[in-house]
This record gives C-alpha cells, sequence and structure tokens, in this order.
C-alpha cells in the first residue's frame, strides 16, 4: 500500500494523465469487439491475442530496422487478413450457434495464439523503441512519454476514419444493416457472410492498430492477452453496443482506475483488480436490473 | 436400478480397488484421472444440467487447495515461516500428524468453498448466458492473479505442500493418494446420481431450457441455482485439496487457478462426453485423459497448441459429444421410443 498519491497532487495528475492515454487506447480495442459483438453477436475471447499478435509485428518491423511507428499502417493490413483467415476456418461455422460454443471456441483460439506467439517471439518481455522522447508539464513533475501521446492521437484518427467509414460506405452500410436484422438485410441483398468476413477481418485490423501501438507506448508479452480481452469486454458491457462516445468515455475511465490500482494497491494487484473490477460490475448491473425484474441480455 | 447396472458398478468399483495393484506404474496417472472425471461429473452439475456454463469452478478448486495445504501446515507449524523460506526442511510432520492435518484440511477444503459458493451465488448466478461466463471467467483469472500476491500462502513463488511421512516410500504415497481420490470419486459419483434421480435435476433442467417459464410455473430458480453451484463447489474444492497433496507444490496460477488448464479442461472434458448425461463427463474425461498422457508426450512443448486445436474442434464439429451422438444413433438404449417411418423419414431428409 502506498498513499503516496493522495500527498503530491503531481502524481494523481500524473496518473490521470497517463490513465487517460492508456484509455484511449483500450478504447479503440473495446470499438473493434463492439462492433464485431454487435454485428455477429459473438464475443472473441482471442480479442486480446490479436492486439499481441499485432503488437508484435510492429515489434519486428522494428527488430528489421524500420521504424515501429510504421506497424500502425502495415499491422493493421496483415491482421486484416489473419481476421479474415480465422473467420474463415472458425467462426462462420459457431455465427449462428449457442453464444458459448462460440465463446469457447475463440478461448480455444487464444490458446493456440498465446502458444505459436511463445514459439515464433519468445517467452520475454519485449518493447518497439519509438526514440519520441519526453515531454514534461508541471515543472518537470509529471512526465508524458511522447509515444503515449503519439498512440492516444493515432487512435482517435483511426477510431474517426472508422466512424465515417461506417456511416458513409456501402460496406459500412451494409455492416449496419446486418447489425439491426442480419434476415432482412440478407433478403435485401446484402452477403451476410461477406459483410460478417469483412466485420471481422476490421476488429482484427483495428486490435492490429492498438497492438502496434502498445508496442512502442508499453510492452507486450505472449501471455498478456487475455487482460485486453477482458477490459474491452468491460468498456463494452459498461458503454452498451453501439454507443461510441460511451466507449470512449468508458476506456477513459478504466484506464485511470487502472493506473490508480497500480500506485495503491502495487503493480502486483494491477491485473487481479482489473478483472475484480469486472465482477463488480456485472454484480452491480445485475442488481440494478433485478430491481426491475430484468437481466443482462 | 436393473441387475446389469449393479453388477457393472461393481464391476468397476472391484476394478478401481484392484487398479493400482495392477498397474502399480500408473497410480499417479489413476489419481489424476479420479480427479478430473470429479471435476468433470461437478461440472456437469452447472454447465450439462442447469445450462450455466461457467469458467470460475476452478476457484472452488484452487481454494481447495491452497485451503487444504494451508490447514495441514497450520495445524502444527507457523504457516508464514512454512511457506517463507522452503519449511518442509525444517519442519517435518509425523505420520499421524500428516494424516491428522490431510483430514481436517481436506474437511475445510471442501467446506469453505460450499460456503464461499453459497456467497457469492446469490450475486452471479442472477447474471445470465455469456455474461455469466464472462464473469466467472473473471472470477477465477482474479483469484489467480490476487493469490499470486498474498505473502502468507507463497505469494510468486509457490507453496510446497506437507511431503509425506517416511513410511513405505513412493508405493504407499502412490497407494494413498490413489484410494483418497477413488474415494472422492465414488462419493461424487453416488452424489450426483442420486441428485440425478430426485426432482431438483428436473427443475435445474427445467432452468436450463427457459430460466423464465420456469420461474412463472411457481419454481424459486435463485434457490436452486445456488443450491447446484455449491454441491459443485463442495466436490471441487475436495479435488482441489487432494490435487494439492498429490502435485505436492502449489502455484497460484500455475497449479491452483490454473483457467488455462484445469478450468478448460473439466469444460472440455464434459463436453466431449457429453453434458447432461451422467456418464458423458466421466467417459468424457477417461478419453480426454488416455488422449492427453498419450500424446501429450509426443506433441512435447506443442501441447497448448494440440489443446487449442482440440477445443476448437470438439465445439465446432462435436458439440453433443459422445452421448449425444450415441443417443442419436441408438435412441432405444436411451429409453426413448422411436417410430420407425418417422427416424426414417427424417434420415431420408437429411
Amino acid at each position: 500500500m502506498d498513499f503516496l498519491v493522495f500527498q503530491y497532487p503531481m502524481i494523481t495528475i500524473q496518473a490521470c494523465l497517463d490513465g487517460l492515454l492508456l484509455g484511449i487506447l483500450f478504447a479503440l480495442i473495446a470499438y473493434g469487439m463492439a462492433l464485431q459483438w454487435g454485428v455477429m453477436n459473438i464475443i472473441n475471447i482471442a480479442q486480446g491475442d490479436l492486439v499481441i499478435l499485432g503488437g508484435y509485428i510492429a515489434y519486428f518491423m522494428y527488430l528489421y530496422g524500420i521504424h515501429p511507428a510504421w506497424g500502425v499502417i502495415v499491422s493493421p493490413i496483415i491482421m486484416y487478413f489473419v481476421g479474415i483467415a480465422i473467420y474463415k476456418l472458425v467462426i462462420n461455422k459457431v455465427v449462428d450457434r449457442d453464444l458459448f460454443i462460440s465463446i469457447l471456441a475463440t478461448f480455444g483460439i487464444s490458446i493456440l495464439f498465446m502458444q505459436l506467439m511463445n514459439f515464433a517471439f519468445g517467452a520475454d518481455v519485449v518493447l518497439a523503441n519509438s526514440g519520441y522522447g519526453t515531454t514534461m508539464l508541471f515543472d518537470n513533475n509529471v512526465v508524458l512519454p511522447n509515444s503515449k501521446i503519439f498512440s492516444a492521437f493515432i487512435s482517435i484518427v483511426f477510431a474517426i476514419c472508422l466512424v465515417v467509414y461506417m456511416k458513409r460506405s456501402k460496406l459500412g452500410r451494409a455492416i449496419r444493416a446486418t447489425a439491426q436484422n442480419a434476415r432482412a438485410a440478407k433478403i435485401l441483398g446484402v452477403d451476410t457472410e461477406k459483410v460478417y468476413a469483412a466485420t471481422f477481418g476490421i476488429n482484427a485490423a483495428l486490435c492490429g492498430v492498438a497492438g502496434a501501438l502498445i508496442s512502442i507506448t508499453f510492452t507486450i508479452h505472449p501471455y498478456m492477452g487475455l487482460p485486453y480481452t477482458i477490459r474491452s469486454f468491460m468498456i463494452v458491457i459498461v458503454a452498451g453496443l453501439g454507443n461510441l462516445p460511451g466507449v470512449a468515455m468508458s476506456g477513459m475511465g478504466l484506464g485511470i482506475f487502472e493506473e490508480f490500482a497500480d500506485y495503491i494497491l502495487g503493480t502486483e494487484f494491477r491485473i487481479g483488480s482489473v478483472f475484480l473490477l469486472l465482477v463488480l460490475i456485472l454484480v452491480y448491473r445485475r442488481f440494478k436490473l433485478s430491481r426491475k425484474r430484468e437481466y443482462l441480455k | 436400478m436393473n441387475k446389469n447396472s449393479w453388477i457393472l458398478y461393481i464391476g468397476i468399483l472391484v476394478f478401481g480397488l484392484v487398479a493400482p495393484f495392477i498397474f502399480p506404474a500408473f497410480k499417479v496417472q489413476l489419481s489424476i484421472l479420479c480427479v478430473l472425471i470429479v471435476l468433470a461429473t461437478t461440472w456437469n452439475i452447472q454447465g450439462g444440467e442447469m445450462g450455466y456454463n461457467t469458467f470460475g469452478n476452478i476457484l472452488f478448486y484452487g481454494l481447495g487447495m491452497y485451503l487444504c495445504a494451508s490447514v495441514q501446515v497450520g495445524m502444527f507449524f507457523p504457516l508464514a515461516e512454512w511457506t517463507e523460506s522452503g519449511g518442509e526442511k525444517t519442519f517435518v510432520h509425523t505420520p499421524s500428524q500428516f494424516f491428522q492435518g490431510m483430514a481436517a484440511g481436506l474437511v475445510v477444503a471442501a467446506v469453505v468453498p460450499t460456503i464461499v459458493a453459497g456467497l457469492i451465488g446469490y450475486a452471479i448466478l442472477g447474471l445470465r448466458g455469456h455474461y455469466f461466463a464472462i464473469c466467472t471467467l473473471g472470477l477465477g483469472v482474479a483469484a489467480g492473479e490476487i493469490s499470486g500476491g498474498i505473502e502468507i500462502i507463497g505469494a510468486g513463488q509457490g507453496f510446497t505442500t506437507p511431503p509425506f511421512p517416511n513410511i513405505g516410500g513412493l508405493e504407499a504415497r502412490g497407494e494413498f493418494f490413489y484410494f483418497l481420490s477413488f474415494g472422492a470419486l465414488v462419493l461424487t459419483f453416488i452424489a450426483v446420481r442420486a441428485i440425478y434421480t430426485t426432482r431438483f435435476r428436473l427443475i435445474l433442467n427445467a432452468i436450463r431450457d427457459n430460466e423464465d417459464k420456469a420461474e412463472a410455473m411457481g419454481i424459486e430458480t435463485m434457490k436452486y441455482k445456488i443450491t447446484g453451484w455449491m454441491i459443485s463447489a463442495f466436490f471441487c474444492g475436495l479435488a482441489g485439496g487432494i490435487m494439492g497433496g498429490l502435485v505436492g507444490y502449489i502455484d497460484s496460477t500455475d497449479v491452483a487457478f490454473d483457467g488455462r488448464e484445469m478450468g478448460v479442461f473439466m469444460v472440455l472434458m464434459a463436453i466431449l462426453g457429453g453434458k447432461g448425461t451422467l456418464w458423458g463427463p466421466i467417459i468424457g474425461a477417461t478419453l480426454f485423459h488416455f488422449f492427453k498422457e498419450g500424446f501429450w508426450t509426443f506433441f512435447l512443448g506443442w501441447q497448448y497448441v494440440a489443446l487449442g486445436v482440440l477445443i476448437v474442434v470438439i465445439v465446432i464439429y462435436f458439440p453433443e459429444g459422445l452421448m449425444g451422438w450415441l443417443r442419436e444413433k441408438y435412441p432405444e438404449r436411451f429409453g426413448e421410443v422411436v417410430d420407425e417411418a418417422d427416424r426414417k423419414a427424417q434420415v431420408e431428409l437429411k
């Protein structure tokens, strides 16, 4: 326990800013999850592992002497095809089935990816050094790495691009139609199979962007996937499907919560506190809804 | 119960009792098989009969493991010193202390998780479907992460359970743990079989098929859901306590709250055998264990890759499990009345 955080306001500001910038990244991953959850009604446990895989793509570019920031462009392109491949091999067989089947199947994919990444890239914690330096604020009391600001900026750019794309393009309209009513969309000539594949691909590409940014700003490790899945799940259930400002707000809230949990409880309880928060949020929603004799659907 | 099933049960019981003497080299494997069957069977109460697919039974398993070992040590020696610097070298359990500790530990390991399940059951079982699944997944991982930060039970460096007293060597140790786990298996089977003949199972099935309608029929579903979860927790805790002693070493995320291994195994075994049946999880666990032990060494290093592929394949192509497949093929054997003409028509339709 370390209560320094209450005695020095600078630490509070530091934690808030760190959490804010981190939360924007979480919101990007959660946006991908909300997209495919809304469209295909699938909860993808392998979401976090797609993020980590995207991170390793950027890390490899860094190893081969290319600046890792280019990973933001390359990683989503590769991840889009990875996503399509996963869809064709597994997901299209579980789309219309029981939700638990999809959870378990994606859990299997998650274990598979975890181990394959462990073989391919080793079990070390790695990061791609962007060499962006740091920004000092408030008389050098608050340290902000420029890479974090960069990653938050890129996340916002990608999120805006995606929102515009979903609103304006033909595919975006087809995706939204499928999300509203898949059968009606099919009748009206939308190739839902293609829409599903594209949705999963876009989701994977978003994970790729987020992963590349995480490899620049934080660290990546083959087994760190599951916490990202849980975080995005949490953000989505707090914000609700299709509520984009809500996703951004609750993402930032989660980021700030995590930074404070890190300062107050200690780093070893950071991941544990995220998972506990998920349980608490679900239980809170359950009691709130049960007053009206409803339940989470 | 007819004569044939009596012969079957007695045959299995006799086989179970003599198995460690016929296959002395596989005692540990057989003990693990017993524990796996207990876990799959109790998961089936939740996931198969009640329709509440949980990833969280690992919580009770790990809790039982830690509690059993802590009680066994704490009854006679200071727990903190034991875990801090490999206390098993300084403090030695006499045989009577070891067995007393084990007995008390197993009782605590079974009872406390049951109480925990009862306490958190009201909050968590109000969630449904995938929210329940993800919430229990979170619960299991959170328990692993948090127990990995608690000093008195060994934190990150692990907890060595008391070594078996020096009587009879490895043989006696293997036999002791085998009969312990076989006893747990028999207890679980008798209990589950007794439960499945009562109205309780019908209520659980009603909850699985349509909870709203079950409530509308006047069933207090919450009460039954909590009871079902408490029964699961009781046997999971017991299995965890035995497994802790058998493995001899407890680590928070790799042994106790091992959601990536044991937590998935129990789901997989029940689905492989066929959920919602008495024999399904037992057959599934046996098959899975044979497969695992047979091929794990063959895949050396690639186990988790094989596990991931196995999960995906079973879930996609075999979601009804072995019993479900048999049931579709030979419905008469399951006491279903079959209209030949209707069946033929269905086969043609396919």
